[in-house]
């Protein structure tokens, strides 16, 4: 299975990743932020995921790890 | 297994870059190009002037800050001080590269100076506020052409691929893009490619990459990565503009 | 004795770089120090170094400073106008602390000027030239011997202080031939874990750089490299003095100046007028104290320049203005005669009477 992790605290909160998931399970937090002080990316089905790292290759912040 | 994280070229710092900027984007590029072919420990990078300034924390390789524009010739002295065992390339934006620096760029391509250089075309000064660059488009407003650039009062944008193109010197010219997945795996494979030429002995190759400024554009950074697609690409058309060992 | 061989300045410049260790040159044509590019476009190739044609002055410099950067020996020579092209590169090799030689045969300013011989970079040469508080360590060579010698020692000096040196010379210096013994001694060797040669996968990256957005920080690379600077002014003057044991008049001149005021001397001792020289041969740091010393027991000096009057300021300075000082020029590419010494000379001392 596939697994997405993020580096929170790298996070600028800029979106890339969320409008690149083939998948849609990925969203920017709405109810807590990083000590940049921006929303970060964060998954909301990790079930669903399949490794594709479209995420991890759009984010401009090396915030994403991808394992399969 | 980990299929994807952040290359060993690059050093466990933050970028400094806006949100949605794809600096990072092509700096995690060339560090992945470094990881590949293992050449992290005779790499030398140049810094320019410009948002990419501190581009030499980011780098675990050696790295040299230039003058604004001069990269070219500090990387010209950077590889012949060594030219079997430096590998070394510079990092440079648009004004950097095609405005202060366009001697330096067009003589280190005719001289087929062995080095690589990533060339960041985003349109903009991006590090002081968004003034027009030598690449701003016709029409393009920017702080310093305010109704728009027009191109019978201040000229038109430089095509540095097309140009360079003319000239005998250089090995590889390459414009690519990173504005979207197909477009930053090609980018990855011209700048990987850039990096081998240099290997072989090739010669100046040189990857002109579109990069998105968001903050300065006035757009959300999917816009941005939109008007690559609408705006840049068509005025800076991809694709190889020089390959000679193809040829 | 080593062998002596008869030698353009310009060519012996050269050849003591390359005996100095030096296998990279970049530059770029410009009356009237062009033989030293051609020499070391004839000789590197044959040695294994590298001449390269620069596309212009300031690509010149900035290829210094990359070679400087993989903390090997280089240089760039020049001549005025060039220099104020390299300025630029100039004060960011002194932010990054990198070691380099560079030469000014100096020509006739300002603008383009004229290609006949001048000491009117002076106050560029001993001011630092670019933007920032820095300093390069001016060496000023009066004879073709000096031309080599101090080349040779200009590298030691960059290394050892992590300073450039500059080569002050003029045309005629660049012009001259004399017999020239080459013999240099060994080279020494400086500490270069600064330098940028790869990691070898073995250590941190090293970055050489001049850039320091921390104020609290810029200020103390600023304190330290006038440390070092402090060092240099404690430990490295150089002059000469000639006649000075009973002078009562002390002219102050260096290079082509110098050898002109040497016969103008020796003709106004003949005519009994006590007067000697003191010739700086560093510029920067200047002899200060040997001026001091000298202002002791000499009523009145001569600074005698091919510049309005430059070095001047630096003879007030260091005698902290206890003596009237009477300049004695010509310029634009005019060399003061020995008779015009002589004159000032003569015309100072009936002032003492």
């Amino acid at each position: 299975m596939a697994k997405v992790t993020f580096n929170t605290e790298l996070c600028k909160g800029c979106g890339l990743c969320v409008n690149v998931c083939p998948k849609k399970i990925l969203e920017l937090a709405k109810d807590k932020i990083n000590q940049k002080g921006h929303y970060p990316a964060q998954m909301t089905d990790q079930s669903q995921c399949i490794g594709c790292a479209f995420c991890a290759t759009m984010c401009p912040d090396c915030v994403i790890t991808v394992e399969k | 297994m980990i299929v994807f994280e952040k290359p060993k070229a690059l050093a466990d710092v933050p970028f400094h870059y806006c949100p949605g900027c794809t600096h990072g984007i092509i700096h995690r590029l060339v560090a992945e190009a470094i990881d590949e072919l293992g050449i992290e420990g005779q790499t030398i990078g140049v810094a320019p002037v410009g948002c990419s300034v501190f581009a030499y924390n980011y780098f675990n390789c050696d790295m040299v800050e230039a003058a604004h524009g001069r990269a070219p010739a500090v990387a010209t002295g950077l590889k012949r001080s060594d030219p079997e065992n430096h590998i070394v390339f510079t990092y440079q934006g648009d004004g950097d590269l095609a405005s202060i620096g366009m001697a330096e760029t067009v003589h280190a391509a005719t001289r087929n100076e062995n080095i690589t250089i990533i060339f960041v075309n985003n349109a903009i000064y991006g590090m002081t506020g968004g003034q027009m660059a030598p690449t701003s488009l016709p029409g393009q407003v920017t702080q310093t052409s305010p109704y728009g650039r027009d191109p019978k009062h201040c000229g038109y944008p430089v095509k540095v691929c097309e140009m360079l193109s003319q000239l005998e010197g250089p090995e590889y010219l390459e414009r690519v893009a990173v504005n979207n997945i197909k477009n930053i795996r090609a980018a990855k494979k011209a700048i990987k490619k850039a990096f081998e030429n240099q290997i072989q002995g090739k010669g100046f190759s040189l990857v002109e990459v579109l990069s998105s400024c968001p903050t300065n554009w006035g757009m959300t950074p999917q816009k941005a990565l939109e008007w690559i697609d609408e705006a840049m690409i068509p005025y800076y058309p991809l694709g190889v503009y020089k390959d000679r060992s193809a040829e | 004795m080593a062998e002596k061989v008869l030698m353009k300045g310009n060519e012996a410049i050269a050849e003591a770089a390359i005996l100095a260790g030096c296998r990279h040159y970049f530059g770029y044509p410009i009356t009237p120090q062009t033989e030293i590019a051609a020499y070391m476009a004839k000789r590197m190739p044959k040695i294994g170094g590298c001449f390269l044609q620069a596309e212009s002055e300031v690509a010149a410099i900035n290829m210094v400073y990359g070679l400087a950067s993989t903390g090997k020996r280089v240089m760039t020579s020049s001549s005025s106008p060039g220099i104020s092209l390299k300025a630029e590169g100039l004060s960011y090799m002194a932010g990054s602390d990198l070691p380099a030689l560079v030469v000014n045969v100096q020509r006739g300013g300002p603008g383009l000027g004229g290609i006949q011989p001048s000491q009117s970079d002076y106050f560029q040469a001993t001011r630092g030239g670019g933007h920032g508080d820095y300093h390069m360590i001016v060496l000023a060579p009066a004879s073709v011997q000096e031309m080599a010698s101090l080349t040779f020692k200009g590298f030691d000096l960059a290394e050892k202080y992590r300073v450039t040196s500059m080569i002050l010379a003029d045309g005629t210096m660049g012009q001259m031939m004399e017999p020239v013994e080459l013999e240099m001694g060994e080279v020494n060797e400086h500490d270069k874990s600064w330098a940028v040669t790869g990691t070898k996968m073995a250590r941190k990256h090293n970055i050489i750089n001049s850039l320091s957005l921390n104020s609290e920080q810029l200020e103390q690379q600023n304190f330290e490299r006038f440390e070092r600077y402090k060092k240099i002014e404690e430990n490295e003057v150089m002059y000469e003095e000639f006649m000075m044991d009973d002078a009562e008049i002390c002219v102050v001149a260096f290079g082509i100046a110098s050898r002109v005021s040497k016969n103008a001397i020796m003709e106004a001792r003949a005519k009994g007028i006590k007067v000697g020289m003191i010739r700086p041969i560093t510029l920067w740091p200047f002899p200060k104290k040997a001026l001091e010393t000298a202002a002791e027991k000499c009523k009145a000096f001569i600074s005698v320049e091919l510049s309005m009057g430059q070095m001047i300021e630096d003879v007030e300075l260091a005698i902290r203005c206890k003596r009237p000082v009477t300049l004695c020029n010509r310029v634009g590419g005019m060399i003061p005669s020995s008779e015009q010494v002589l004159a000032t000379i003569e015309q100072v001392q009936g002032g003492l009477e």
